[in-house]
Parts: structure tokens; C-alpha cells; sequence
């Protein structure tokens, strides 16, 4: 759409600006102050420039994390978009079984992370829990407390519990929002469902998808307590994530210093790799 | 349409919802039970039900309150966003100025950093303008991640509405606030009941911000159920009814809002 | 080219219609014949969008049939009727060009790929888009995209009847005009059978050659647009056509003759109702009410000069009744009396006209 050229239209967006800003400049230039600092406590501190930088980056501890966080982050998104995406697409848009399938799929969403956390923990115990005990029952020997590949594949199996149902919703109500229109012309043009699909439903759905990949990349990429809570990180580290490395520094040890240059090297991966994606898939809008 | 091909369709979404409710009704399960049951045996439904868990929930104001707590500066959040939200997502959506895709770009950023660290800064902030432990502080708070969502999930419904409804509009003679409430706010109801839920569903469930701002005034019940976890030892009976009840006012508000998702857009018949 | 035929219509949206008010379309019974433009006009609500939709296959009827030639196309689906629609906003493919746009029906049903290319070609140019063929769909203005769903529509050869959904809501003020003069421009240039939805009389009256009036589900006028500006046989024919439209005016009979406000009027009706009979009025339009010393008294309320001519609202009692005069003609100052033409006066009862 053409879009008119209007100064005045800061107007509308100020507010926004002032309550986003609030929050958003002074935690940051406090955390930008503590990264390039040291402290031995008693609030002393020491200037220490690009120091805690320079460690962080090139601690094999922080690559493990880091790859562990990409290959989480990597699965999840190619399970729970296409998953989502087909789900919306099955879904009916009239009738009585709407109300009931959306709000049935937004349950998961609710539930506080760590009360996720806990009753996956329980659900895949193999003694007590109805997961682990149907798996062991089928002769499969599974215990997620012990088994790296058994802890990985039930987080992911949590994950995609948990949040596929944001993709469903988004997806669905974009698709929703196309006229009817578009799917009578395509009868008429005699398309067949895959050109229906493809060429009418996918990139109306463009925007909403955008959202839904950025918000999945991003959540996933700082997630913390759901597996925290699974497995504590375990076994030994196999699920220890960036994020729950970046707590274990920085609460664990009480170090400032590298928490916080963690921290802004964490914010800045999130940010070139959200900005790539998202200039990739707006880059036909201006014209 | 022939009966098959219903069925076809039918099947996805049927699997889907099985495989969300058998955990649900796990943690149902879990409710009605004592902690000791809960470890030391398995059943699939409780051997000795007990109301104990809930009862616990609804008469010791630690608890309820940390609901009603909750709910207040959750519904704040929302109402704050979405009001905000709203003149700013058009503004992106119909117009150009300085800076726009950089500052709409820039909203997202907010969202991409772990909030570990950032507690502690948060906490002097809000100390500092006289805040601690309200209810607007928590939802002052939210706006932080909160407000880029709503605007970016209503910039892109709005992207959707050809900007020859606005043209139309001022042609017939509408007034900017009349065409927005009367016209424009109706055709984009699906990203409203969209970014309502989530705004709901991402303040409801954020925990760090929510516990390092408030004490005792204002204390969410996610935080009331940290405190289970720890102090007390693990008591999963309790923590599994607690679970379990918030996960009722956001049923409410899908439920509430689901028409509006599901409405779409209905190009107005002139 | 098809004759198309609607036979015993009815149709209803909901599961279970019960009375004449839970049917959408009341009654139709139509046959419209090859090659000419029709316009299906009424207010929003009468049903013309439902008859549209059942003429294309996009609905099904409750009760009836639709022919095209003399085969019974009710169940058959709309890929198969050999129609074409333009919708109410523009209908593209935004992620194909212009060109593979109005290629896109063809290519749906295997057409030779050079063939493709003269078809593409030849519409572009009917409707000046040649310039346009490789760029984006979506970047185009919307009466340019409204030319796109147009040519996908023409681009088929097969193409029994073009329908138009009051294709022009979104458009332009100042194109609109334009784009209704191509309509016109292309039905008189291809012979194809178009029907034009619309509830806005000008573009009906000045596209169509036959008028159906619809309202409230059933068909209540089918002529000419001079036919049914002179001989309405409705008075929402009357009423909605014009601008003004007709004034719709209490009668009773008694002595034989028809009175309006305890006046005798004149009619061209000649089979006057018995004396006393309910639900009369009498219709004249505003064109056709003269100023007449030894007419009816009335009250000037108000006169809005419109450069070509005045319009008069006048009241007597509590009826108010619309006049158009000269724009040079004198309002009377005192005691100004109306009277109604009597050949274009006619007389209704409970809204049908009365010969």
C-alpha cells in the first residue's frame, strides 16, 4: 500500500515511545555500565573496557551453550511453524467447534513457565509419570534424568507443547482476515488447492507469520525456566542452554561483570539474526 | 462436500488437541492429590482424592490474593498496551516520517534480551520513582515487551485494510476519531482480539519483573508459587491446583475475545 | 453466449425457513438472453448480491433451478459454469505479475502457453494495461487491479456471463466514470452477457440496457431505464429511481375517483379501485408537479437552487411533497397551489401499480 509521507505522524507513536523507553534506556545503560566494569564488591568498581568481552567470547563454555542454543532454537522452529501453520489451516472458521478449539489450544500457552517445567517433569518420570511409563511400557528404556538424546527430545516434545498453539493462533486469525473473495476467485479461476495455498493464503499470512518466527526465535533463544526446571541443565550440561548458563554466572557466581557482557553479547546475536530475517521477508513490501 | 475429505481435515486438529489435553489432564490429576501421592505412586486418577490442594488455594489470602493481584495488573497491562498500542500501529501502517522503520524495528529490540541481569536495574528504577510494590509498577513494567507485540501484531492486521477505506471515509465526510472507532476499529477486530489475548498471556505469565517489583502488596501468584517450590519443599499437589486455576482467566479472555479472532475481516457492505 | 433462466428461486440462509421472512430471495423467476447488459439494482440488503452468487454457482438455491442454455447447471460447480466475477475490492494475486495474473485462469486449465501469450496480449490492450504486464500485481492503483480481475474474466474465451459485484465501491470518484465508461465501452465492443450489481441507480441506469429492481428478495421491475423512470410499477421502483424520487402520497377512494388530502386527483389509472378500498396512494414524480392557482394549496418549505433547476419541498398538512421546477421559473409568494400532471400521475395499491 502507498504509504503518505506525514511528520505529524509521531504524534501517534510518542506514547508508545515514553513508555517503552522508560523501561527500556536506564536498566540498559546500567547493564552497558556494569559490562565494561569490575567489581570486588563493597560498590566499588573498576573500569575494565572490552575485558569481559573478550573472555565471554572466547570461552569454549560460552560456544557450547551457544550451539546447544542454536540447535534447540534450529528444531523447534522447524517443528512448531510448519506444525502451526498446518494446524490454522485445518482449523474451521464457523460453527460451534471454533470456541472450542481455541480455547482448548491457548491452554498450554497460560500456564507459568515453571508449573510447566514441573509437570513435564513429573509427566516423564518413568516410575510415576503417565509419559514415562507409556514410553517404557512400549520396551523403549527412557529416563530423561540420565539419557542426553531422552532430556533433548523431551524438552523439545515440551516445547512444542507448549508454544506451538501461538503459531496456531496467529496463523488462524490471519487467515481468518482473508475475504472471501479471494477464495471464489480462485474457484473461478479454476486454482487448484496447492495455487490456493500458495499464492492466496501464504502471503496473506505473511505478516502474521513474521511475527509468529520472530516471537518463537526470540523466546526460544533466551529460554530459561521451562527446561530449568526439566532438567535442571542436565544431564551434566547436555541441556544447559545460553540463558541458563547466563544465570548460573551471574546469580551462581555473582559476576557482574561477565553476566553483563553476556548479556549484551546475547542481545546483539538476537538482534542481527532477528534483523536479517525480517529485512529478508519485508524487503518486497516498499517499492 | 463428500464425507472423507472432512474427516481428512478433521484429523490434525483432533491429534493436536489430545496431545495438548493429556498433559493438562495430568496436571489435573496431580491437583487432586496429596504431594506424597503424587511421588510415590502412579495412577491415573487419584487413589485418595483430596479437595485439600484447592481449599488450601481459595481460604489462605497469601494465595488468592496473589490471583487477584495478578489479574489487576495484568488487565492494566493490557488495557495501557493496547490503548497505546492502537494510534501507533495506524501510524506505521498509513504513513512515513522520520525514522519509522528504525523506531518500529528498534520496538521489537525490547524483546531480545534476557532479563536475568536486568532485574536488579529495574528494581532501583521503580524504587527510585516511588513505585515498589503497586500494581502499576508491574504494568508499567510490561509495557517494556508488551506494547512492541501489541503494535506489531496491529500494524500487521491493519497493513491488511486498503487504504481506500480511510480515503472513502474522509470523503464521505467523517471525522478522524469517528472513522477510527466506526469504521476502521471494526474491520481490524481480528488483530485486536489477536493482540488482546497475548498481551494478556505473556504479562499473566512473566514471572522475574513481576516478582522483583512487588513484596507483599502487590505479589503475583506466580510468584507465590516460586515460594512453594522452595521454602516449603516441593509441594506438588499445591502447586499443581495452582497451576491448574490460573489457567482460568486466560480461558476467559480467549474465550471472550474468540469471535474477534475468528471474524476476520469483513470489507464493509456500503 | 448463454440465455440464462431462473426458475421458482427461493432462497434462504438459514437451515430451517419457516416464513416468507427468513427467505432471502423471495420468488424469482427470470430469463435473460444472450449478449445484453443488465443492472440488478436495489438498496443493500434486497438480495442481489444472493442472486449473483447463485447465478455463479458461489451458492446454492434452496429451491429452484438455474439453466444456462437449456441444461440445468443448479449442482453443477462454479469451475465448470463458465462465468466470470469482479468483486466489490479488487481481487489480485499479489506475488504474480500482472501478466501471470490474467494468465492464471488460462494456465488452470492447460491452455497452450503461446496461445496464452496472444490471449494475455489482446486484453492488456482492451483494457490499457500493456504498459503494466510485468510489474507486481500488487503495486498497481486499485482501479488498475480492478482491470486485473476484469481481464481474468475476459482472458477466457469460454466466458458465458462477466458479473459485476458493485465493482466500482472502492474506486476514485473522478476515475469511476472512466472505468464505467470501459465497462460500457467493452460490452458493446465483446456482445457477452454482463450483469452489474449496484445500488447506486446512476451507474445502473447508465450502463444497463434492461434494469431489474430488486426489493426485499423479490424482483418487482424489469425494463428499460426509460421504462422504468415513466412507467414504475413499484412505488420503491418509483421512490428509488430519480433524483428526487417520486412522491409517494395517501389516497382514498370515494365517488369513484381518487383524493388526496380531500382534493380529487386526476390519474392515468384506468381501472379505479371501488370506493373505500385500503393501502392507496398516489405517485407522481417531482418533475411532473406544477405550480396551478386553482390546484392544491400548500406551504413552501424550502427551495434549493441546483443551477439547472430548483427543487421545491413543499408541505400540505403533513405530507411533504417534492416539485422541480425551472431554474428561472418564480416561486409564487402567496398562496402558492400545486396540481399533479395527470398522464404521469399514477395510482398504487399496497405498492403496485394500478393500469
Amino acid at each position: 500500500m502507498s504509504k503518505t509521507t506525514n511528520q505529524k505522524a509521531w504524534i501517534f507513536v510518542i506514547p508508545v515511545v515514553v513508555l517503552v523507553a522508560f523501561n527500556a534506556l536506564i536498566p540498559l545503560m546500567t547493564v552497558v555500565n556494569y559490562s565494561v566494569q569490575e567489581t570486588f564488591g563493597n560498590n566499588v568498581f573498576f573500569w575494565e573496557g572490552v575485558k569481559w568481552f573478550e573472555e565471554v567470547l572466547n570461552s569454549s563454555r560460552f560456544h557450547a551453550s551457544f550451539l546447544r542454543q542454536l540447535a534447540f532454537t534450529g528444531t523447534i522452529l522447524l517443528i512448531e511453524i510448519p506444525l502451526g501453520i498446518a494446524v490454522a489451516l485445518s482449523m474451521p472458521k464457523k460453527g460451534p467447534w471454533v470456541s472450542v478449539c481455541l480455547v482448548m489450544m491457548a491452554l498450554p500457552l497460560l500456564i507459568p513457565w515453571n508449573v510447566v517445567g514441573a509437570m513435564w517433569n513429573i509427566f516423564a518420570l518413568p516410575d510415576i509419570g503417565l509419559l514415562g511409563r507409556m514410553i517404557n511400557g512400549l520396551g523403549i528404556n527412557y529416563n530423561f534424568t540420565q539419557q542426553p538424546a531422552a532430556a533433548w527430545i523431551t524438552t523439545i516434545v515440551m516445547d512444542v507443547w507448549h508454544w506451538t498453539s501461538l503459531v496456531v493462533l496467529l496463523s488462524y486469525a490471519g487467515l481468518c482476515a482473508i475475504p472471501d473473495a479471494y477464495y471464489q476467485a480462485a474457484k473461478i479461476d479454476g486454482a487448484s488447492a496447492w495455487a490456493v495455498f500458495w499464492r492466496i493464503q501464504l502471503p496473506k499470512m505473511k505478516r502474521v507469520l513474521t511475527i509468529a518466527i520472530l516471537l518463537r526465535f526470540m523466546d526460544s533463544f533466551m529460554i530459561y525456566t521451562e527446561p530449568f526446571v526439566l532438567t535442571g541443565g542436565g544431564p551434566g550440561n547436555t541441556t544447559t542452554f545460553l540463558s541458563i548458563d547466563l544465570v548460573k554466572i551471574a546469580l551462581g557466581q555473582f559476576d557482574l561483570g561477565p553476566a553483563a557482557a553476556m548479556s549484551l553479547i546475547y542481545f546483539f546475536v538476537v538482534l542481527l539474526l532477528c534483523w536479517v530475517f525480517y529485512t529478508l521477508m519485508m524487503r518486497d513490501e516498499e517499492q | 462436500m463428500p464425507n472423507y475429505m472432512n474427516f481428512k481435515k478433521w484429523l490434525l486438529p483432533t491429534i493436536y488437541i489430545l496431545f495438548l489435553m493429556l498433559p493438562i489432564y495430568w496436571l489435573l490429576n496431580m491437583s487432586f492429590k496429596t504431594t506424597n501421592e503424587i511421588l510415590g505412586t502412579f495412577s491415573l486418577y487419584p487413589q485418595n482424592f483430596t479437595w485439600a490442594n484447592y481449599e488450601k488455594i481459595f481460604t489462605d489470602p497469601t494465595w488468592y490474593n496473589g490471583y487477584l493481584n495478578s489479574i489487576t495488573y495484568v488487565v492494566m497491562n493490557t488495557v495501557i498496551s493496547l490503548l497505546v498500542a492502537l494510534p501507533a500501529a495506524y501510524a506505521f501502517s498509513r504513513y512515513r516520517f522520520l525514522g519509522d522503520k528504525h523506531l518500529f524495528f528498534w520496538l521489537l529490540t525490547n524483546r531480545m534480551a534476557p532479563p536475568a541481569v536486568f532485574a536488579l536495574p529495574f528494581f532501583q528504577l521503580y524504587s527510585a520513582v516511588e513505585l515498589f510494590d503497586t500494581h502499576i509498577a508491574v504494568a508499567l513494567a510490561h509495557c517494556l515487551f508488551n506494547i512492541p507485540l501489541a503494535v506489531w501484531i496491529l500494524e500487521g492486521f491493519m497493513s491488511g485494510v486498503p487504504k481506500e477505506l480511510d480515503e472513502t471515509a474522509f470523503l464521505d465526510g467523517y471525522s478522524f476519531p469517528r472513522f477510527f472507532v466506526r469504521i476502521f476499529i471494526p474491520t481490524i477486530v481480528a488483530g485486536i482480539g489477536v493482540a488482546a489475548f497475548f498481551t494478556f498471556m505473556y504479562s499473566w505469565v512473566e514471572l522475574l519483573l513481576a516478582k522483583t517489583l512487588t513484596s507483599v502488596a502487590a505479589k503475583p501468584i506466580a510468584a507465590t508459587m516460586t515460594r512453594t517450590a522452595s521454602t516449603a519443599g516441593y509441594e506438588l499437589g499445591l502447586l499443581a491446583a495452582a497451576g491448574t486455576l490460573t489457567i482460568v482467566p486466560g480461558a476467559f479472555v480467549i474465550y471472550f475475545v474468540r469471535n474477534y479472532i475468528a471474524k476476520g475481516f469483513a470489507m464493509g457492505r456500503v | 453466449m448463454a440465455k440464462i433462466t431462473l426458475e421458482n428461486i427461493r432462497h434462504s440462509y438459514m437451515p430451517e425457513p419457516k416464513k416468507n421472512e427468513d427467505y432471502a430471495l423471495q420468488q424469482i423467476d427470470a430469463e435473460w438472453s444472450d449478449g445484453s447488459a443488465y443492472a440488478l439494482l436495489g438498496p443493500s440488503g434486497c438480495g442481489k448480491t444472493t442472486l449473483l452468487n447463485i447465478i455463479s454457482g458461489l451458492l446454492t438455491p434452496s429451491e429452484g433451478r438455474v439453466l444456462f442454455d437449456e441444461s440445468d447447471v443448479t449442482d453443477t460447480p462454479t469451475t465448470e459454469r463458465q462465468i466470470a466475477q469482479v468483486f466489490q475490492f479488487p481481487v489480485v494475486y499479489d506475488t504474480m505479475t500482472v501478466f501471470d495474473n490474467l494468465a492464471f485462469p488460462l494456465r488452470n486449465r492447460g491452455i497452450a502457453e503461446d496461445k496464452v501469450k496472444t490471449r494475455v496480449n489482446e486484453v492488456a490492450k482492451m483494457l490499457d494495461l500493456e504498459n503494466s504486464l510485468n510489474k507486481r500485481a500488487a503495486g498497481l492503483t486499485a482501479d488498475g487491479k480492478q482491470k486485473i480481475s476484469l481481464g481474468r474474466g475476459l482472458v477466457r474465451e469460454d466466458v458465458n456471463v462477466i458479473m459485476f459485484d458493485e465493482p466500482l465501491t472502492v474506486i476514485d470518484p473522478h476515475l469511476k466514470w472512466l472505468l464505467r465508461s470501459k465497462l460500457k465501452e467493452l460490452h458493446q465492443q465483446l456482445g457477452r452477457t454482463m450483469i452489474y450489481v449496484t445500488h447506486d441507480q446512476t451507474e445502473a441506469l447508465t450502463f444497463a440496457d434492461h434494469v431489474v429492481v430488486m426489493y426485499d428478495g423479490t424482483v418487482v421491475q424489469v425494463g428499460t431505464p426509460i421504462e422504468l423512470f415513466e412507467h414504475p410499477a413499484h412505488t420503491f421502483v418509483g421512490h428509488f429511481i430519480g433524483s428526487p424520487g417520486m412522491n409517494i402520497l395517501p389516497c382514498e377512494m370515494s365517488d369513484g375517483a381518487a383524493h388526496f388530502a380531500g382534493n380529487q386527483v386526476q390519474t392515468a389509472c384506468t381501472n379505479l379501485p371501488s370506493n373505500g378500498s385500503d393501502n392507496i396512494e398516489v405517485g407522481v414524480r417531482p418533475e411532473f408537479v406544477e405550480f396551478d392557482d386553482e390546484g392544491l394549496p400548500v406551504e413552501i418549505i424550502k427551495v434549493d437552487d441546483l443551477g439547472r433547476h430548483q427543487i421545491v419541498l413543499a408541505r400540505h398538512d403533513s405530507n411533504l411533497i417534492k416539485m422541480i421546477v425551472a431554474e428561472d421559473a418564480q416561486i409564487p409568494s402567496e398562496n402558492p397551489c400545486i396540481s399533479f400532471s395527470p398522464a404521469q400521475t399514477r395510482l398504487y395499491k399496497d405498492s403496485w401499480v394500478i393500469d
